[in-house]
């Protein structure tokens, strides 16, 4: 591992300052993806800033009737917390479907959004990578891309040698329920605070697939806002993954239901981002939700997808498979509706 | 880089300088001789490496020594007094929960937190409905506990003996 400094300022601004005037610099959560990262050489600061214990720990009431998640706080209080589990089940099923006891009591609400991809091209050095070591191309492409994308990509066989190429997905189980509950998310950065939408943070690769998210070197996450959602509203994760434990999903999907209100769908594991499914959402806007009318808003909803061929087969599998997983989720929501 | 940092572990307060790079797991093993927490992966995957950190089961391979300046952290070798075992220990020698016993540290430690989140009312993926309140036997279940102890893995395969001896542990009919 290469040497770094560490340091734990006195405060959040202190730590945006520090970490904005040393461009070789990142924050520490709870490390366990970054700390991996240290090990496998994919991250190489030479500043540690550690914020764990400086952002609020807390999961409180907002005057809206929201709630406010702390930056700190862990996976395992968000997913235990009574008033997320009964007023948004989709999150606490979300974290509760990803990595295991042990992480999630360690992973925080501000470090989960941001973990990196789990394209194995990306952990290991030797190989070429867009994203860890941008210009070097993209080892994933006709590669082992089972877990890889088929939403946001620009072709079937991008050009594994151009710069701006990467079909990598983000891993995160907890930013898909995010997605769907529109979140928002709280920043302080070196030039102040600012509001970002959770649709919002994550990028596609576009020109720069280095770049995860829109946020600036230097910014900060403080805490992830849950608006208030209709009394009644029902909301449920869906995971599917290769064991029924401990696993990266294949695809994944969220989904919020207000009562009589219209159903809002986010996809995991499908694309560089959490992705919402807002052509789905849209033909189904004022539709009666049946398997017939999710399955043909969802046939919409990809019909550019691109299945990335590769080592066992490729992913293609992925597009029948978030199709169905959408139609089985808004069954049983729409069933526990009228039950 | 050289830091210095404070430890309780098992009891024992420790005060050294350490490079910012050592992960508690490096620090315990290598520094203080406490072999107990094994090191499987050092990838946060196996679970072999389990601890309570300030009364929480996390992986100390995961965790930079210098950012837990102050911790408190129990091993299975502390968690019972010299000569003495811990209902956990014990459960597990009566149920024959291991074999090699090179996951048996991490598992008992990660079940001692398993016990005292499923006291607490958490859930976890295996609950039918999240919503519900959920008494310790709910969270502890055969199914309950595969799930909650799915991040301690075994090459032994120990699996169906260790189900029972969370359960035994716990005070939960199997
Ligand atoms: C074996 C294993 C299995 C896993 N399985 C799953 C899974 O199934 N599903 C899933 O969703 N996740 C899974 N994870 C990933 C895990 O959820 C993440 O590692 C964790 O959520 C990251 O949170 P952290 O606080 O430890 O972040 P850290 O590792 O501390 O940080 C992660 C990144 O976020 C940045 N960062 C942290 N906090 C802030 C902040 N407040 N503002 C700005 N930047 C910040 C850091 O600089 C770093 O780049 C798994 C991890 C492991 C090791
Ligand atoms: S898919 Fe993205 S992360 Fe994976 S090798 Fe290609 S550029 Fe790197
Ligand atoms: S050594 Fe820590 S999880 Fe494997
Ligand atoms: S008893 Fe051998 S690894 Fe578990």
């Amino acid at each position: 591992m290469k040497p770094f400094a560490y340091a734990r300022p006195a405060d959040v601004a202190e730590a945006v300052r520090d970490v904005a005037a040393e461009p070789n610099a990142v924050f520490l959560a709870g490390g366990t993806n970054l700390v991996d990262h240290l090990k496998l050489g994919v991250a190489r600061p030479d500043l540690v800033v550690d914020v764990r214990t400086l952002t609020s720990a807390d999961v409180s009431d907002l005057p809206d009737g929201g709630l406010r998640l702390g930056a700190a706080s862990t996976n395992s209080e968000v997913a235990a917390d009574r008033r997320v589990r009964e007023r948004y089940p989709v999150l606490a099923q979300a974290l509760l479907a990803g990595a295991t006891g042990q992480l999630r009591n360690t992973a925080t609400t501000g470090g989960n959004p941001l973990q990196r991809t789990r394209c194995v091209y990306f952990a290991d050095v030797t190989t070429p990578c867009n994203k860890r070591e941008p210009g070097s191309g993209c080892s994933a492409v006709g590669g082992y891309t089972r877990y890889h994308a088929v939403l946001g990509t620009t072709a079937a066989l991008p050009d594994p040698t151009a710069p701006e190429t990467c079909i990598a997905t983000h891993p995160s189980d907890m930013a898909v329920a995010l997605a769907a509950l529109d979140a928002q998310v709280q920043v302080l950065g070196p030039a102040g605070e600012r509001t970002i939408p959770f649709t919002e943070l994550h990028r596609l690769p576009g020109d720069d697939p280095s770049r995860d998210t829109v946020l600036e070197h230097g910014e900060l996450i403080t805490a992830i806002d849950l608006p208030p959602l209709p009394a009644g509203t029902r909301s449920a994760y869906r995971k599917v993954r290769d064991r029924a434990s401990y696993a990266y999903a294949l695809v994944s999907v969220a989904a919020v239901l207000p009562p009589g209100g219209d159903v809002r769908i986010a996809l995991g594991s499908v694309a560089h981002r959490p992705w919402r499914a807002t052509r789905a959402e849209e033909l189904l806007r004022g539709a009666e939700l049946t398997d017939h009318s999710v399955r043909a808003a969802m046939d919409a909803e990809l019909a550019g997808a691109q299945p990335q061929p590769g080592l066992g087969g490729g992913n293609g599998f992925k597009i029948p498979l978030v199709n169905r997983t959408v139609v089985a989720t808004l069954r049983a929501l729409t069933s526990e509706a009228s039950a | 880089m050289d830091a210095q940092v404070t430890l309780t572990v098992d009891g024992t307060r420790h005060q050294l300088p350490v490079d910012t790079r050592t992960t508690l797991l490096d620090l315990m093993r290598e520094r203080l001789g406490n072999t107990s927490p094994k090191k499987g992966c050092d990838h946060g995957q196996c679970g072999a490496c389990t601890v309570l950190l300030d009364g929480q089961r996390q992986l100390p391979c995961l965790a930079l020594a210098v950012a837990h300046d102050g911790a408190e952290i129990v091993t299975a070798d502390g968690l019972a007094p010299a000569g003495e075992l811990h209902p956990v220990q014990q459960a597990f020698l009566d149920a024959d929960a291991f074999q090699c016993g090179y996951c048996t540290p991490g598992q008992v430690c990660s079940a001692v937190g398993v016990i005292e989140e499923a006291g607490r009312g958490w859930p976890s993926h295996a609950t039918a409905d999240v919503t519900a309140e959920l008494s310790p036997e709910q969270a502890l279940t055969h199914d309950e506990v595969a799930e909650r102890m799915s991040g301690n893995l075994c090459r032994c395969a120990a699996y169906v003996n260790i189900v029972p001896a969370v359960q035994q542990a716990a005070g939960v009919q199997a």
